[in-house]
């Protein structure tokens, strides 16, 4: 973290790429995009300049090299650092909340539009006025049509 | 009167979440490594870069594995507390200088003082990411056989060792 204020301490321990190797190059791309720089927790792997992204992306270009699926370099990392280094959390009883709470709030909200709507409607139609509220009314209105 | 309610009871439910997630520190990650085997490592030790450091030798006793580093500001701020658990001779501390330059790391202990029993030189930062350490310092009690038992992430301090740290010690050392 302090290394982020030390840039040139930092540059000291900046990975060298393994290979110039595109095709290690191109899954890396994919893969860093998904996974979260546990320093700058809002940045991807791939954006990250934190010395502990570069690195993970030296772990990550050696486990490509080393012909490892994706599935198993994530796990790599997952075991290591939490299901909080994937940008796309899986689906387990402790996210249910966060899948599903947007659709939750979507519906209540849906719901509250609904009954809002219905209920204004019935007063808009509903309502009768009375013989002498009829009155008042014109009295009103011509008083209002009266006025310089 | 249900009109004033049921806003009121919404502010009320935001305020909980709020007053909940607003207090949490999102930088303290929960570690999936409480509770698993810790991370072997067979490393050079910084006193003597011709001796190795490995996790093996220290099975059979409980121990803690103190991640810092000399550039480290952290590091500064929890060190009185480890020459001090140190002097208490409660539990060995073994260091492990993450991603540090040698002669920084041994100026550092001169002038600091050193708590550990041996420190490991991990230079490439390789034993860490296998910890799962995103930001020195950090702490880990390992008990007799190996396995990590609680983590701490940032600066230790005298409270948390206190409530925290010594009674899992003891208890671990009694099992």
């Amino acid at each position: 973290m302090l290394m982020l204020l030390f840039p040139s301490l930092a540059s000291a321990y900046e990975a060298q790429p393994l290979a110039a190797n595109p095709q290690v190059e191109a899954r890396l791309k994919v893969l860093a995009v998904e996974l979260r720089c546990l320093v700058c927790q809002n940045q991807t792997l791939a954006d990250s300049n934190a010395p502990l992204a570069e690195d993970l992306r030296r772990e990550v270009r050696e486990m490509i090299a080393k012909d490892m699926s994706d599935k198993e370099i994530i796990d790599f990392l997952v075991t290591r650092y939490g299901d909080f280094v994937l940008y796309r959390p899986p689906w387990k009883p402790t996210t249910t909340l966060l899948w599903l709470g947007p659709f939750l709030l979507l519906g209540v909200g849906a719901t509250g539009l609904v009954v809002a709507l219905r209920r204004r409607q019935k007063k808009l139609t509903d309502v009768t006025l009375s013989e002498a509220e009829r009155h008042r009314v014109e009295q009103l209105l011509s008083e209002g049509a009266n006025r310089p | 009167m249900s009109r004033f309610l049921i806003p009121f009871g919404i502010f009320i439910v935001v305020v909980g979440f709020l007053a909940v997630g607003l207090t949490l520190n999102p930088r303290e990650l929960p570690s999936p490594l409480v509770g698993k085997a810790a991370p072997d490592f067979s490393l050079p030790q910084l006193h003597d870069p011709g001796k190795v450091i490995s996790s093996n030798d220290l099975k059979g006793k409980v121990w803690l594995l103190n991640f810092w580093a000399s550039w480290c500001g952290g590091c500064k701020d929890e060190h009185p507390v480890l020459n001090h658990l140190a002097q208490s001779g409660e539990v060995p501390i073994y260091g492990m200088d993450y991603k540090d330059r040698r002669e920084e790391a041994l100026a550092w202990l001169k002038e600091w003082g050193n708590p550990y029993s041996i420190v490991a030189v991990d230079e490439p930062g390789r034993v860490g990411i296998n910890y799962g350490v995103y930001g020195v310092p950090e702490t880990y009690v390992i008990d007799k056989a190996g396995v990590i038992r609680y983590k701490q992430i940032g600066p230790l301090r005298e409270d948390i060792l206190e409530k925290k740290i010594l009674p899992l010690v003891r208890e671990l050392q009694n099992q």
